[in-house]
Parts: C-alpha cells; structure tokens; sequence
C-alpha cells in the first residue's frame, strides 16, 4: 500500500498511491470475484470495491440481490475521467473514460459494497439495472441526461434535469463550462 | 378609459396618492418560492418578522391576482419559461423583487444551468442581496418597493424596456429609505 | 371541426411563440401527448381520463415540482413527477471549487438541513486525506446536526399542516424553527446555508455560554412539539385527511431505494446513526421512531417524535462535550486562527494558500453516508491528486424518495395527492442539484 505523505508536500502533485489489489477480505467481493472472470477486488480507506467488465453488471446486481441480501440499490454514478492529473490504476482492468459506480447496501448483513465497471467514450452503453433495482429508474437517467451513458434496457430513458431540447451532456468534462463569463443586464440570455 | 389617459394636474395628484397609497399598501406577492431563498421568504411571512404588518401576508397562488411577484432562489434553464410565463399571466401593475443573489445575477452559480440573474427573462424592481437575505434584509427590500410605488409616476406611460416588461417610470431620481 | 382545428392551431402557435417550452396541449381531442421529461402516455382515446399538470410553481408542492397526473374526475389515476425544475449544476460547480470552498456549495442542495450535506461531504475529504478529526469537533458536528434535524423537521411540521388546510400550523412550526435559526446565527454566524462543517473540523468553536441557550432552545421546542401533538394527533380532521393515505410496503421501498422516515413508516426501523454511525451516536441514548402502516399519519407522527429524539441527543450533547480543538491543527489543512497573521509570516502564508490554492487530495474515491432527516445522504468523492475533486456526487435521498409518488399517489384523490407529496418530504434542492 503506498505511503500517503503527498499531502505532507507543498508543490508536489500526489503520485499515484491509491490502493493496491490485495487478497480478498471482503466474503461478497470475493463470491463475486470467484463467479465473474476478470473482476478485480481493491479495497479503498476501508470500503470493498470490485471492478468488474460492464456486460456483467446487471448479472452482479442479481447475484447480489438474490444471494448476497443486498436489498437496496444505494446510488448509481459516472465519473468522467478525462482530465485526471493521477488516476487509480487497478491491475487487470483496462481503464476508460468513463467509469459506472454502482453502491448497494444490505440491511440484514449490515454492509456495504461498490461496483464499478469501465465504460469507453466511442462506445458507452452499460446494461441498465432497473430491471433488478427499480430504484435505480431516476439515476439511470441522470447518468443519461448528464454524461450521456446508455442503458439498455431502462424503460424510459429519457433527460429528467436538463430541457428536453437541450444539447449535449453538461457534466461531461469537455461539454458545459463549469465557469462562464459574467452577464449584465441587457445582454442576450443563453436560450 | 383607464387612468393613462386622465390628464395630469393639480385635482389628479390627489387622485394619483390615493392610488399610490392603495397600491402599496396591499400588494399581494405571489408565491413564487424555488430554493432555499424560499424559506427565508416564509420566514418573512411567519409571526416573527410579520409582513401582515404592510398589508402583504396573502400570498396569492394565481398570479392573476397577484401583483408582485418574488423570485426567491436560483432559476434553472427548465424553469425560465415557466417564470417569464407566471410573470405575463400577472395583471398590470406589476411588480418584480429578485430575491438572492441567485436570482438577482446567478450567485455563486455561474455555470450552464442558472439564468445569471432574472432580470434577463423579466423586468426586476428591486433586487435584496444574501444568500439567502434575511428576512430584514427582505423587508428592507419590500419597503423600498413601497417608496418606489409611493414616489413613483403613474400617469406617465411605462417604457417598454428591452426585456419586454413593465418598469416603473420614475420621472426623478428614485427615493430610497434614510439609512439609520 | 375544422374550424375548430384550426382555431386551436392558432391558438397553440401563439402560446408557443409566447413561451420557449411548448405549453400544455389546448386541443381536447390529443391522443398522444410527450410529456416533458420523457415518455409517451398511454392511448388516451377521448375516455373519461384527463392529463392536467400541477405545477412547477404551486403553493402545495415543497419547491419545483411539476407533477402529471392522470385524472378521472377526482380520482388520481396516475402520478409521474417531472423533476429539474432547480437543477444548478452543483456536481460540476463542485469539480471548479476547491476542497476548501465545496461546502458553501453542498451545503445549497438540502437547504432545509445544511449541516448533513456539509457532513458528508468534509467527512468524504477527510477519508480521503486519511486524517482524523479531533473528538470535540466531532461533537459539535453531532450537535449541530441534530439542531438541523430540529428545524428541518419543524419545517415539515409547518409545510405539512399547511399543505393539508390547518395554515396555523405554519406559524407555529416557524416560531419554533426561528429559535433554532437563531441558535445556528449565534453560534455559525448563518441562519441557513452557514457552512460551518469543514474538511477538518469545524469552522469556530462555540461561543461562550452556549449550553444554556442551547438547552432553552431545546425546552422551547419540546414545548412546541407537545403543542402541535395536542392540536393534531388526535384532531379527527387530520386524521380523516392522513390515516389509511399513500399506504406504501417495505418491499416498494427496499425497491425503489427509498430511506428515511418513508421507510421507516414501513415497520423497518433502519436509522443509519444506529446501524453505520459515523459521528458518536453509540455514545449518546435516543431511540429510532418507526411505525408499521406506512400511511401519511405515521410518518407526520415519526418526523414529530424525531424531533424529541434530537432534542434528547443535544441534551446529552451539551453534558458531554470534550474539551479539546475543535479542528485539525494541521497548518496545511484549516487556516490558522485570524489573530496569528498578523504576527506570523508563516501563518499568512498558509492562510493565503489555503485560500487561494487549497489543500491537494491524494487520488482515490470513497463513499460516505450519513442519516439526514430525509434519509441516507452520501458523498461520492473521487480526487486525483490536485485541489478540485474529479467528481463530487450527493446521493440525497429526496431523489429517491421521490419515486414513492408512484406507487403511493395512484387511486387516490386530487387533494390527497398533494397530502402525499407533502409527506414524502422532498427539498427540490438535493433532488435536481
């Protein structure tokens, strides 16, 4: 495990010291490691995460419904990896553009887990998990609306924050500016 | 004939304070409540800092019976319409309090999503800084409105301004409150 | 007709010149209509069913929210609220913002309860800078938290009774929320939005004397609560209008994601300060309200003995108070304190970084979840090393909770639908962000 002392250091840009793939602590990871090819499990500050390839991930979501207890969808996230001054690489994992984070929860077993699968920007369709968790219907499509992620298989995939006319795909780090100029009064309004 | 076209002397002053002084004295705001400004509107409107006390503690769902509309919080892009639509359904005399500094230039959110201030969908009056203003600072708004409206011209035409509304036209310099 | 066809044409071409979005369809005769937000409503051949929008701007909806409702005369037949109304951009406004200045921005989302959104997010910078905050600052972030679940919930106590017709209601549950708003002015200097939680702390230390006013304010509130207890959970008008409404089961909520109160009225008494506490709440007694019909009654009656909960936890909060710094004392971390600036270059200098530049994260992510009175809230913090996250998410619970209206709103009626709405609690800020 890296030594965290970058933040010790003024000028420094951190290296890259995030967690490295250890043995499996966590018994879910490691089920969900044993089953699916190619799924990595990391531990990052204390919480379990496995990466796993995106066609599996409604397969993931039903094991872990099914089998595991996780009775709750938590949160679904995109994070744009575009402009990152140091990324986390996890070993056996090709890193894209885009990664869906997937958070679920178990009440009776009191623990939390994280899926995360990589998603590439020439082609970023993701099968959706609505059919397992209907919950995650309004996050899906926020992800949709905002970064521009497919789900397949969301029964309406439609933008639920932007205008239904608007272009493109604000949170995406090469689309809206997060800064933009200053208006006065009089000057012509963006719509 | 409506009051525009009564000519303007000495027996029409009296006239135009007794409009005056019934103007603003029951201005009827519509709610017009989007974020966190909207609490401390209601705040405003609750028994400690009691706007009953000016008349205006009937906040009117219907903008068509409403006369003053305040934009309290940020206005999304989705909702500009909708405001500038709530605005026109509203009857003359009208007037307009941005309320925060979201509404007044965007505030801390110059991003895509905000409208920099409502004043580029509709004519504002009076713009209250804070985020969100007090209820005090909100009063002090509304009071200044109300010397607006008593000091304020009616029988002269409003100038269309470039935004399409209705601005109030002074005549003179605006009187504000003395600062104590 | 087709001098009709071709008035309504006219009709609608000049409502659509006069608004941007295309206005509701004036033509009686639509068989199809797109709503905003997505989805084509099903065949409606000319039945007896009729689409109306309420909303976004209508005194009974808790800010923005537009909702379709299918109606046949009174009955509500379905619901589909269409959200974005408030959407700020605050996730991409938090990618511009240093770590030092992110607060002032999260702590916009759930208005009605700023310090949980400060919570989580100071808490997400902490762990992924590894560093601990010291134990007197994890009280005051107790405390504090449990006063804004005070006034969150007196909030719901006034928007709740005046949604449903008792207007009174609204004056008082803000006599008492003006207590608290004054306690979070002395102490925070904000009345709302006060960013006071901090990544490393807190942002001062309590002024002097703060436990007796703070155990006034706690006396008054109880007051109050017992107050609104008589005038209500037992008024046979209330309970006609609350009992047996928006019925909603543990599965649907399981389901939908839904925490809080919602799925606490459910008869599952999940409260994250209980099973995941990340402030000291094992130290402190007080119990989980829930209840198990899942109607609109139980959980106006969970959010109002909550609020005596909370009251509970100040109390031994203000008896349990450490001694001790109330932030981290790491110069590269938290500002040093105003009057050593001006005696020290070194403490200027650090200020001046601080303020500036920020702090620099080390790359990682990490999730961290909180109880906030409407439910699980969660920070999704992912940094690489620079001063500005790469993605900070808020997971509120209002956007979940949000999708109960379905299940919860259909046969129902009109006035009952705003009664619902009204209890599922949403602060449109932590839904559209």
């Amino acid at each position: 495990m890296a030594d965290d002392t970058a933040r010790e250091e003024d000028h420094e840009p951190a290296v890259s010291g995030g967690p490295a793939p250890g043995p499996v602590s966590d018994e879910v990871a490691a089920a969900i490691v044993a089953r699916f090819d190619g799924s990595v499990f990391v531990e990052s500050h204390g919480q379990p995460v496995v990466y796993v390839d995106r066609s599996v991930i409604a397969d993931v979501a039903l094991m872990l419904r099914d089998e595991e207890q996780f009775t709750m969808l938590i949160d679904t996230v995109v994070v744009d990896h575009l402009l990152d001054g140091s990324r986390v690489r996890v070993d056996g994992i090709a890193a894209e553009r885009f990664e869906v984070v997937v958070n679920f929860l178990s009440h009776p077993r009191n623990r939390r887990i994280r899926i995360v699968c990589e998603v590439p920007a020439a082609d970023p369709t993701v099968p959706s998990l609505t059919p397992v968790y209907p919950g995650a219907n309004f996050p899906e499509r926020e992800s949709y609306d905002l970064f521009g992620i497919v789900f397949a298989g969301h029964p309406d995939l439609t933008r639920i924050l932007m205008p239904d006319d608007w272009h493109g795909h604000p949170l995406r780090k090469d689309d809206a500016a997060a800064r933009v100029p200053v208006t006065f009064k009089g000057d012509p309004s963006p719509r | 004939m409506g009051l525009d076209q009564v000519p303007h002397n000495f027996v029409t002053a009296r006239l135009e304070d007794v409009v005056r002084w019934g103007r603003r004295n029951s201005v009827f705001p519509a709610t017009f409540g989007l974020a966190c400004c909207a609490l401390e509107m209601m705040a405003t409107g609750a028994a400690h800092y009691d706007l009953a006390r000016f008349g205006m503690e009937v906040f009117r769902a219907s903008p068509r019976q409403a006369d003053l509309m305040i934009v309290a919080g940020r206005v999304s892009q989705k909702m500009a319409p909708v405001l500038r639509q709530v605005y026109d359904q509203m009857v003359e005399p009208k007037w307009v309090i941005s309320m925060g500094v979201c509404a007044s230039s965007g505030g801390m959110f110059n991003n895509y999503a905000i409208v920099q201030g409502v004043d580029q969908i509709v004519p504002v009056d009076v713009y209250v800084p804070g985020c969100p203003p007090g209820p005090e600072t909100l009063m002090h708004g509304i009071l200044t409105l109300h010397e607006q409206i008593r000091t304020g011209e009616l029988l002269l035409r409003r100038e269309a301004s470039p935004t399409g509304g209705a601005g109030i036209d002074l005549g003179r310099e605006p009187v504000g409150l003395s600062t104590s | 007709m087709t001098s009709d066809d071709a008035f309504w044409t006219k009709e609608e071409a000049r409502l659509e010149r006069q608004t941007d979005e295309g206005a509701q369809q004036l033509r009686p005769t639509t068989r199809e209509m797109v709503i905003a937000g997505g989805g084509m409503w099903p065949q409606d051949d000319l039945g007896d069913t009729m689409i109306i929008n309420m909303g976004p701007q209508h005194p009974s909806t808790h800010g923005v929210l537009r909702l379709m409702m299918e109606l046949d005369g009174e009955d509500v037949l379905q619901i589909k609220p269409v959200i974005g109304y408030l959407h700020t951009g605050m996730e991409k406004t938090g990618e511009e913002l240093t770590y030092v200045q992110g607060t002032t921005n999260v702590t916009r989302m759930d208005y009605a309860s700023n310090f949980a959104n400060e919570l989580v997010y100071s808490m997400a910078v902490e762990r992924l800078l590894d560093v601990e905050v010291p134990e007197r600052a994890v009280w005051i972030r107790m405390m504090m938290c449990e006063l804004s679940r005070m006034a969150s919930h007196l909030l719901f106590q006034a928007t709740n009774g005046m949604d449903m017709g008792a207007v009174s209601m609204l004056l008082y549950g803000w006599r008492e929320r003006e207590e608290v708003l004054r306690i979070f002015e002395y102490v925070t200097g904000l009345r709302m939005n006060c960013n006071y939680i901090r990544p490393g702390g807190v942002a001062a230390d309590l002024p002097d004397g703060w436990q007796d006013r703070i155990l006034d304010v706690c006396d008054t509130v109880v007051a109050g609560v017992a107050d609104y207890d008589e005038m209500l959970s037992t008024n046979p008008i209330w309970l006609e209008r609350t009992v047996g409404l928006g019925v909603i089961t543990t599965e649907e909520c399981l389901a939908l994601g839904i925490t809080g109160p919602i799925l606490r009225s459910t008869g599952f008494a999940w409260d994250l300060r209980k099973a995941q506490p990340q402030l000291p709440y094992d130290e402190v007694e007080f119990d989980t309200i829930y209840t198990t019909n899942g109607d609109v009654y139980d959980r106006y009656r969970i959010r109002l003995y909550e609020i005596l909960e909370s009251a509970k936890i100040v109390r031994q909060c203000v008896e349990k108070m450490p001694d001790g710094d109330y932030r981290v004392q790491d110069k590269k971390l938290t500002p040093p304190p105003r009057a050593r600036i001006d005696e020290s270059m070194e403490a200027l200098i650090h200020h001046f970084k601080l303020f500036t530049e920020g702090f620099k994260v080390p790359s990682g992510e990490t999730y961290v979840a909180v109880e906030s009175p409407r439910g699980e809230i969660g920070c999704y913090m992912v940094s690489d090393g620079s001063s500005k996250p790469v993605r900070m998410h808020i997971r509120g619970p209002s956007f979940y909770n949000l999708q109960s209206i379905g299940p919860m709103g259909s046969d129902s009626l009109v006035a009952d639908a705003v009664a619902i709405v009204s209890s599922i609690d949403p602060i449109l800020g932590e839904v559209d962000r």
